[in-house]
């Protein structure tokens, strides 16, 4: 049983790091705690959905879901932020101004949508599964798997190896300096906005798949887990957002499998509490720094 | 100050006539005047479609005993309130059916609840109230006036597993249940209770909560258990995903899942689809039961409405003829008289025999069938 549990946990937690990546990429280079990043997840499974019903197979349902919730981050993000980033208001108040939209954006979708739970058409996914041995992997899990693996790569190598991925950095380390050192720096919060959002809708449409089941509420819990998950892994840290993604799926499989499946959905938060008092930076992360 | 538009007093009072005039009006044209009745149902908001196969079953069933001569000589009829599901509505239409219709019986209220706030009233005023799909535990306790003609869990789910035992051999069970429902988890006392008496083994209970939509974890432990059968307690929505996610598991055939009344909806076969074959459920009623008062019932609802009863209609059909027998052999019409007849009717009705426990619970489980899903549809297990 262990083994299953390890790879359950490991599929949920590549799941949970694709939507933290998303989440620490947005806090560590725009500096906001925008917590309309819960609406990119529900929107990008209901864009799926939406897609699937219409015929399309999960292979062109998949990034076009991707590509529209990063576009509506981009919307959202100009709607709501951009006020606030030109007077230069505090954090609290880009805080205040996403909770409301936030509220807003998911009781609008409930009437919109209602807020039974959908799930994909049958049959969209093969609902094969291969053995190892006694150990037993099914299609969707390898699909949500690969396609973390592959977005964390792009993402990594995109902040690593590309102009635009230095313009970020540069952003992230001081917005006023990569301004006057010519970075066009509203183009790159657009770019950022819509990675971000595209992120989150893509871990969405994979935890819908996942679980077979797409709500309106979806993206609150997950917001939530999804802090703990970034601070866990030091906030605006990859490397740390995708270790401790997959760190909080293991140890969910574990505790539900070996403790009690009461404690599952607590075992996140009580590690972010441990991490807090021991490791104030997060488990990755480095004092005083900020990096993205 | 504002001024409403009003009727003057002069106004008023002919108006009054004219309401009064065609209440005289609508009298003189029956037979007899009729003893009516009252019921309490949720006709509108998201939850209506209970309140109104219950209704068509009253309705139904009304015909029938008017067509028999009525009640004590007397046409028998049903004067409805809504409650949009509301307990505060539902408190309003118990008092106004009491107060200004003078009803001497209740029928209703749709959902458990409301019972618990409706209760109360009538049985402070001494009107009996019968519920006809109110399941929860304690609904009677609520005082010597309050009945229900529908069978509670604790009387479904121990047939439900006594028939999984003899018929399958089940001997160890994993128990699977909602942690913060108040119906799943009553439903979970039920099973704990039924699989102790039965001496079947439980090698594990795991929980999940309202929202929780990933059951990989409880699945894996429970797989490598290797139970005979997994019983659970769940919502609709949450027992088909938990089927889906078994099938995903690649559980064997033979590991039985055994569900309480949540799991007894097309809605699970619905979404679960194929997953859902082999589910065990219990229920009061089935659409497929071949005794020819059901298939006359069957048949004139089909006639009456076009569409097919569900459970609901049938108890509510049932419970108005419980209903109509025990006005006819009451002394007179009043709620005491109402009461004690109703404590001594014995009937058959399409869910089975009828007749209430010294508490008002329906006294007799033997109509419960335990239904099996093959290729997608519940069926009657044999």
């Amino acid at each position: 049983m262990l083994g299953q549990q390890i790879i359950n946990g490991l599929v949920a937690g590549s799941a949970y790091a694709l939507f933290a990546l998303g989440l620490t990429l947005m806090f560590g280079v725009l500096g906001v705690v925008n917590l309309t990043y819960g609406f990119y997840f529900a929107v990008g499974a209901y864009l799926a959905l939406l897609a699937a019903g219409a015929g399309a197979p999960i292979a062109l349902a998949l990034p076009l879901a991707a590509i529209l919730a990063g576009l509506v981050a981009v919307v959202l993000d100009f709607l709501l932020l951009t006020r606030l980033r030109r007077t230069r208001a505090p954090e609290l108040a880009s805080l205040m101004v996403t909770l409301g939209a936030t509220l807003f954006l998911y009781s609008a979708m409930s009437a919109l949508l209602g807020s039974e739970i959908r799930r994909f058409p049958a049959g969209l996914l093969d609902n094969g599964a291969f053995a190892l041995g006694a150990y037993r992997i099914s299609v969707g899990q390898i699909l949500i798997v690969g396609t973390a693996v592959l977005l964390s790569l792009g993402l990594v190598s995109l902040m690593g190896a590309t102009r635009t991925g230095l313009a970020m950095r540069a952003l992230a380390e001081n917005s006023d300096a990569s301004e006057l050192m010519g970075v066009d720096t509203q183009a790159i919060m657009r770019r950022v906005s819509f990675l971000s959002g595209a992120l989150g809708g893509a871990a969405g449409v994979l935890i819908g798949l996942e679980y077979n089941a797409i709500a309106p509420y979806m993206g609150e819990a997950m917001t939530l887990k999804g802090f703990a998950i970034i601070i866990l892994g030091g906030l605006g840290n990859i490397g740390g957002a995708l270790a401790a993604g997959l760190l909080v799926g293991v140890l969910e499989a574990l505790t539900a499998g070996y403790v009690s499946s009461v404690y599952k959905e607590a075992v996140g938060f009580l590690l972010l509490v441990l991490t807090l008092w021991v490791r104030p930076q997060g488990l990755f992360g480095r004092p005083g720094a900020r990096r993205a | 100050m504002t001024h409403a538009p009003k009727l003057s007093p002069s106004r008023r009072s002919v108006f009054l006539c004219a309401l009064l005039g065609f209440a005289v009006l609508a009298r003189g044209a029956e037979a007899a005047d009729p003893i009516t009745i009252g019921a309490i149902e949720i006709l509108s908001g998201p939850n209506a479609k209970y309140g109104f196969s219950i209704k068509n079953g009253f309705d139904l069933a009304l015909e029938e005993v008017n067509r028999a001569g009525g009640v004590r000589g007397r046409p028998l009829a049903i004067a409805y309130e809504d409650t949009g599901g509301s307990k505060e509505q539902a408190i309003n239409a118990a008092r106004q059916l009491i107060a200004r219709t003078k009803a001497p019986l209740l029928l209703g209220p749709t959902l458990s609840t409301e019972m618990f706030a409706v209760g109360p009233i009538a049985n402070e005023r001494k009107v009996p109230i019968i519920g006809t799909s109110t399941t929860a535990n304690g609904v009677t306790a609520i005082g010597p006036y309050v009945f229900r003609t529908s069978l509670p869990e604790a009387d479904v789910v121990p047939v439900t597993l006594r028939t999984a035992q003899a018929k399958f051999g089940v001997k160890k069970v994993a128990v699977l249940y909602g942690r913060d429902d108040a119906f799943t988890k009553s439903g979970y006392d039920v099973m704990k209770a039924a699989l102790e008496k039965l001496g079947v083994e439980t090698l594990a209970t795991e929980t999940f909560g309202a929202k929780d939509t990933d059951f990989s974890a409880q699945l894996t432990k429970i797989k490598s258990l290797d139970p005979d059968a997994v019983v659970m307690s769940a919502l609709a929505d949450a027992g088909a995903g938990i089927l889906l996610a078994k099938e995903a598991q690649g559980f064997a055939p033979k590991v039985r899942f055994i569900g309480g009344n949540g799991l007894n909806s097309p809605k699970v076969l619905e979404i679960a689809g194929a997953a859902a074959d082999g589910l065990l459920v219990g229920s009061p009623w089935f659409i497929g039961k071949t005794d020819a008062a059901n298939q006359k019932f069957i048949a004139d609802y089909k006639a009456k409405y076009g569409g097919e009863p569900d459970q609901f209609a049938a108890q509510a059909y049932d419970a108005l003829h419980v209903a109509a027998s025990a006005i006819n052999a009451a002394k007179d019409v009043t709620g005491e008289a109402i009461r004690d007849a109703l404590t001594k009717t014995k009937i058959v009705g399409v869910t089975g025999p009828l007749s209430f426990t010294p508490d008002r619970d329906p006294a007799d489980s033997s109509g419960v069938l335990v239904l099996e899903v093959e290729h997608g549809a519940f069926k009657i297990l044999d």
